[in-house]
């Protein structure tokens, strides 16, 4: 049995067993579902139908319902396609990396930061899909013989390698989940009552029954799958950098893209889960698993990755005056003091600004505060892509093409219809899924659960 | 042959775990164990070798890469020397650098998805498998060990009971098995 220190708080909170743990996360999932939940869950479904909506009539129409005009080629769409992939980056992080570094309060968070992830990655590949205007021919992008001749994609172009790094996140992802999974699946399958629900959970458990064996398979499956996911997820943010840096915009064109792009990632990954897992714990009623002290640590994570992001921010913007290009210098004075002024004021004041809060320990342990600045980082976040997008092409080489950009309320309604199916998703996995790793969450009750690190015997006794 | 298995289970991992051992050191040969979650140390004292798909996870990744490199070499600078920018590809490790991001996450692919087919495989979980752990406790806080007599003709049933008397049980279950 791992022993830890006893000055750290413990892990799980109140005098559970490991009969408790399964009561606990399995009683919402069994239970019928409480008002609130069809309240949410009808508010997203028609939210997102509309997102349907206006999707389906950009197909329709073709992709010129969008406010994009010649000099501003490129806007919300890839705006909310990085979000979105941003968004998705703290679930791998939280179950590849920190299982690396073994740090035991992942395993209250990782199931539904992954959940999560793979929801807002199927977000953000619908942008670039639906970007193409004709959906159908979405299979181009894979390197498939055609009936045009040797004609190939190209290697050579980050968009193609972002094809290939976001399909395989999202599989790895979804596996990395899903391996998970099966186990708790079982632990359903074995309480269900109703004949529809055991079978249900019986094909989605795949029949696991929790043999020596086959626990010590995943165990290095669990260590493997995060070995390759740990590299995957950074390369994945470096490579949608690359969309822009591998470019010759000024204002794109910047060496720095892909550490800032990953640190801003995890900053508003790590913001999205807080907002999510503020509510669900305590609509869930799993205050004993997911309690302040899992929020520090998360908001820990927020103010390091927040801070680098900041640096990136000052760094880009003294290396635009350094060297010495009036094109690249033009572009940042333009950011700043420019008609998008406003958008780069507010990306300063909630992503540079708001993590150096909580440095005030009494702040990042304050779950109210944790979700209102959860909110402003990802509203700031946002408005980073909007302004590293739109303003460093809004006004090019040559001013007579210079021109603003105002979204149409078909760009307004497919983004805002991709949060409501965000949340359809998100909602449907709360309900019916075991959102906490339960039989992981098992293995630290000795070593972290308040009841043991209490007892006077849990430093003594091996 | 008919076989008589012992379901032994207990309401904790470590008394399960000292049980396994003093019971392996009176020659008792426990066949399985089943648990709702991995309990630390049990796999060498019942003899369960560790498991090599870490290995495969390396060689389908290694598959991936070659595939990756043929695949791309053959698209990139035999079938249609893509000119971009007038700089054609003329040669595979002249232009390598362009390849690393699809080279790497195509490695990923494989390695992953391999290892998690693999094992889907080898533990016999699949979709629509059936349920195979002794009792409906076991995915939730009880840990039962499975004993046959076939495997302990040198011990006698009773002989076998007593021992187990010893390691604090919370249930003890007896089978027929053809």
């Amino acid at each position: 049995m791992q022993k830890e220190a006893a000055i750290r708080e413990p892990l799980i909170l109140g005098h559970k067993t490991y009969h408790d743990i399964t009561e606990d996360v399995c009683r919402p999932i069994e239970d019928k579902a409480p008002r609130m939940w069809y309240i949410l869950f009808g508010i997203a479904l028609i939210i997102g139908l509309y997102g349907v909506g206006c999707i389906l009539y950009l197909l329709g129409t073709g992709v010129g319902v969008w406010g994009l005009n010649k000099t501003i080629g490129w806007a919300w769409d890839i705006t909310n396609f990085v979000w979105w992939v941003g968004i998705g980056h703290a679930g791998t992080l939280i179950s590849a990396v920190l299982l690396l570094f073994r740090q035991k309060w992942r395993m209250a968070i990782n199931r539904s930061a992954e959940a999560m992830t793979i929801f807002a990655v199927f977000m953000a590949g619908l942008f670039p899909l639906i970007h193409m205007g004709r959906l159908w021919v979405g299979y181009w992008v894979l390197p498939i013989p055609n009936q045009f001749g040797s004609l190939w994609v190209n290697f050579n172009s980050p968009l193609l390698w972002d094809v290939f790094a976001i399909s395989t996140y999202l599989s790895v992802s979804l596996i990395f989940w899903y391996i998970g999974l099966i186990p708790d699946f079982a632990t359903i399958r074995d309480r269900a009552k109703k004949p529809l629900s055991k079978k249900m959970y019986s094909i989605l458990a795949f029949g696991w029954s929790g043999r020596a064996k086959n626990w010590n398979r995943f165990e290095l499956v669990s260590l493997v799958l995060a070995g390759l996911a740990t590299p995957l997820v950074f390369s994945v943010h470096s490579i949608v950098s690359f969309d822009f840096a591998t470019s010759v915009i000024p204002g794109w064109h910047t060496t720095i893209f892909p550490p800032y792009f990953v640190a801003g990632a995890v900053f508003s990954g790590f913001a999205m889960v807080q907002t999510l897992l503020l509510i669900m714990r305590k609509a869930m009623g799993l205050e004993a698993y997911i309690h302040t002290k899992h929020v520090e640590y998360m908001n820990i994570v927020i103010m390091v990755t927040g801070s680098i992001v900041g640096t990136a921010y000052i760094t880009e913007l003294f290396i635009s005056w350094y060297s010495g290009v009036e094109y690249e210098a033009y572009a940042f004075v333009n950011r700043a003091t420019g008609p998008y002024w406003w958008a780069y004021a507010s990306m300063m004041t909630c992503n540079v600004v708001s993590p150096q809060l909580m440095w005030i320990r009494k702040l990042r342990r304050s779950l109210l505060f944790t979700f209102f600045i959860s909110i402003v980082v990802n509203i700031g976040m946002w408005f980073e892509r909007y302004v590293i997008i739109v303003t460093s092409i809004h006004r090019d080489y040559i001013p007579a093409a210079w021109s603003m950009h105002y979204p149409s309320h078909i760009d307004i309604g497919v983004y805002v219809g991709t949060i409501g199916l965000f949340f359809v998703f998100f909602l449907l996995f709360a309900r019916f899924f075991p959102v906490l790793a339960l039989n992981e969450v098992k293995t630290i009750l000795k070593g972290s659960g308040q009841s043991y690190k209490e007892s006077p015997d849990y430093h003594n006794h091996h | 042959m008919s076989d008589k298995v012992i379901y032994v289970m207990y309401d904790d991992d470590h008394t399960l775990l000292d049980g396994a051992k003093k019971l392996v050191a009176n020659g008792v040969k426990i066949t399985e164990v089943f648990s709702p979650f991995p309990i630390h140390g049990i796999d060498p004292v019942i003899g369960i070798k560790n498991t090599r798909l870490g290995i495969m996870a390396f060689l389908y990744g290694l598959t991936g890469l070659t595939l990756a490199t043929l695949g791309m070499r053959y698209m990139m600078v035999v079938d249609w020397k893509m000119n971009i920018g007038g700089k054609p590809n003329f040669s595979y490790l002249e232009n390598i650098l362009a390849f690393v991001p699809i080279s790497f996450e195509f490695t990923v692919l494989c390695a992953a998805h391999g290892m998690a087919i693999t094992y889907l495989l080898k533990n016999k979980t699949l979709p629509g498998m059936p349920a195979q752990n002794p009792d409906p406790r076991t995915t939730d806080d009880k840990f039962v060990m499975e004993i046959r007599l076939s495997e302990n003709s040198a011990l006698t049933e009773e002989a076998i009971d007593n021992l187990l008397s010893e390691t604090g049980y919370f249930e003890l279950d007896k089978k027929e098995v053809k």
